[in-house]
């Protein structure tokens, strides 16, 4: 019966105003070995790494480079995406508009003599400020509103990019010199082990994958810290979290800011790569496709956003003989996908049904047909008495 | 008496009732909460109408009231979730009444809601955790570069979570996520959520609704622990027995304006009481 005045106490990273009680119960042991699954899917993610990086030595043909690296692209920008849309829920249709702000900042900046990556921190500072300027006055809206105006916000960006002088009007900028390195550069290639690597084609593609296996890191991460619950929270149910003493504005200002800088990074891959940027790379089906991505994918997931950008980055070339009819396919199976899966190919919360989180016993989570499904909030008080 | 019927942890509780008494009269001591002439009006509608009281810390105050008498809404206000037409609201000395419902919760003022809100897509033990956000030291690069001091806070974090969920008897596993929680559970993390947050003052809002009689004698003894770690409890609460059984302090309200402060014994023999509110089936309901 202590009635002690609490105090703030401040402990190795955390602060306390009253002590946690420690555990009483005992805890199963975590599992062990590969059947961890965070573990399992680092060791996935790792095979798959070192399988694009060995694609150039099994089929090095430019087609094929090249599809890799916007198979790359994509996936950079739907992590970004994935940010905003999948973690903090924020439904965002503009979002090309930061990959052309990276674009153009890295591709005006570098046609006038700036080397490439110098770059780098002038476009993380120019998305931050487009961040917080469309961001800002919209992110206190609710989330229908937000759609539209970030609709209009990418169709703005794209028209300025069209209209201004600086960025070459409706012709673009052409001529973006490549990733150079004391006197090396790209375009130089690369002689290693004997191989001649063609730098246009083969450095990129390096170039690119590190890019995106940087943002398929460091998204998840993200999504896994602080600020990564903090999001998800606001997902669920943002006046919760507002009561967990999370300022949601800020939180979800946060959001919008890091999906800008990771797609404002894929822009410089993306103009280095084509040389050549212009208003009509940008247009508003481009959001679109990618929004699809994430969705189908599986909002928040980072194998599924990774699927999800495979699936719109390669279905254009396996569909190639159908090209005409690639929209409405497209188009039939996000309809298929919301009718049947609309927690996406591979839900955030699911888990490999051969995964455990325990030593022992059975997982709390398996599969991924038994959760997910949102089920009513229903009083079972009576039933259960 | 309410209590009939009821098991061991009533007993117990008997015998602190002086005591209690004492505490709920303040000892001379400042109020942790203090609402003045509190009034928020929808339109024409006076939710509430000139509601003044005060909290103490470590002292659980029940505010009761028919349907529509104002005490969400009067809630609301307090955690900054509404703004009040008039009125002003100090905690901790401070005037809360402008603030975001997030600062609020940083000064220490926690609350649960009416209908159970979990972040359903979370596992549990993520829940608990999402509610220390306020006082964690972790930016963006610790997060992506898993620094030390990252790993650090996390284990913490997850320490501290596990500790809250023994605290409010949670003995599922913490890994299953919110929304394959049976409705009881539900609650209990609700709050285990709440005392993460590291309140002074911890609203509840209706937090029996629901819960069947073996649930609603864990939630007694447990506002009862939470009271005992120094935290002041104010709950909203439809249930007369655990109204009656735990509270210092009720306040009845009706049509949004104060209408009795007391013990609940004075409370039960206020005649305006037994008009407005407990009529003929005075709290036999338990």
């Amino acid at each position: 019966m202590t009635t002690r005045a609490p105090e703030t106490r401040s402990v190795r990273g955390l602060t306390y105003r009253i002590e946690p009680p420690a555990p009483t119960r005992v805890r199963p042991a975590p599992a062990r070995g590969l059947r961890e699954p965070r573990r399992f899917m680092s060791l996935v993610g790792g095979l798959l790494l070192l399988l694009a990086l060995a694609l150039p030595f099994i089929n090095a043909s430019p087609y094929i480079i090249s599809i890799g690296t916007s198979a790359f692209i994509y996936i950079m920008l739907a992590m970004g995406l994935n940010i905003v849309v999948g973690y903090a829920g924020l439904l965002d249709l503009g979002y090309y508009a930061f990959f052309a702000v990276g674009a153009y900042t890295s591709g005006v900046l570098a046609t006038n003599d700036m080397p490439l990556v110098f770059t780098i921190p002038f476009v993380i500072v120019a998305c931050i400020g487009a961040g917080l300027i469309i961001g800002g006055p919209t992110l206190r809206l609710r989330s229908d509103y937000l759609a539209i105006v970030t609709l209009g916000f990418g169709e703005i960006i794209r028209l300025t990019a069209n209209n201004l002088e600086l960025t070459g009007g409706p012709s673009g900028i052409s001529g973006i010199p490549t990733f150079a390195f004391f006197g090396w550069s790209f375009r130089d290639g690369l002689d290693l082990f004997g191989i001649h690597f063609n730098g246009k084609i083969l450095l990129y593609y390096t170039a690119v994958l590190a890019g995106g296996a940087f943002a398929v890191l460091a998204v998840s991460r993200l999504g896994r810290g602080r600020l990564g619950r903090a999001w998800r929270a606001i997902k669920d149910d943002e006046d919760a979290a507002e009561a967990m003493g999370i300022n949601t504005y800020l939180a979800k200002l946060a959001a919008y800011v890091m999906g800008a800088i990771f797609g404002g990074l894929a822009g410089i891959l993306m103009a280095a790569h084509q040389t050549a940027i212009s208003p009509t790379s940008f247009v508003f089906l481009n959001s679109a496709l990618l929004l699809m991505a994430v969705v189908l994918g599986g909002m928040g997931s980072t194998p599924g956003v990774i699927i999800g950008a495979l699936v719109i980055s390669l279905a254009p070339e396996l569909l190639r003989d159908f090209s005409s009819w690639r929209y409405l396919i497209f188009g039939v199976l996000l309809v298929l996908m919301m009718l049947f899966r609309p927690q996406g190919l591979w839900p955030s919360t699911a888990v490999l049904p051969f995964l455990r989180f325990r030593a022992r016993g059975r997982s709390p989570r398996e599969g991924f047909t038994d959760h997910g499904e949102p089920s009513e909030n229903v009083d079972r008080s009576e039933e259960l008495a | 008496m309410s209590a009939e019927g009821q098991e061991s942890s009533v007993a117990a509780v008997d015998a602190a009732t002086t005591a209690d008494v004492d505490r709920a009269r303040g000892d001379g001591r400042t109020a942790l909460l203090s609402v003045r002439d509190l009034r928020l009006r929808f339109g024409g509608v006076k939710a509430v109408d000139g509601l003044t009281f005060d909290a103490y810390p470590g002292e659980i105050i029940s505010v009761i009231g028919p349907n529509g008498a104002g005490k969400t809404s009067a809630f609301n206000c307090i955690t900054g979730f509404y703004r009040p037409t008039s009125g002003d609201i100090l905690f901790d000395g401070e005037s809360i009444i402008r603030k975001l419902p997030s600062s609020i919760v940083k000064l220490g003022l926690g609350r649960t809601f009416q209908n159970v809100r979990m972040f359903r897509e979370m596992t549990v033990v993520d829940n608990v955790k999402t509610a220390m956000h306020a006082r964690i030291s972790q930016n963006v690069f610790d997060a992506i570069l898993h620094t030390p001091r990252y790993r650090r806070v996390e284990r913490q974090c997850v320490e501290d979570a596990r500790g809250w969920l023994d605290f409010v008897g949670y003995s599922l596993d913490e890994d299953l996520l919110a929304s394959q929680l049976p409705y009881g559970e539900q609650r209990r993390v609700e709050i285990a959520r709440a005392l993460a947050s590291q309140p002074k003052m911890l609203l509840l809002d209706e937090p029996a609704a629901g819960l069947n009689h073996s649930e609603k004698q864990d939630l007694i003894a447990l506002i009862r622990r939470i009271r005992d770690l120094g935290i002041g409890v104010v709950l909203i609460e439809h249930d007369m027995g655990l109204v009656m059984n735990i509270s210092e302090r009720v306040i009845v309200l009706n049509f949004g304006r104060e209408i009795a402060d007391g013990t609940p014994d004075e409370v039960r023999r206020n005649p305006q009481v037994i008009e407005a509110y407990l009529g003929a089936d005075e709290g036999e309901e338990s």
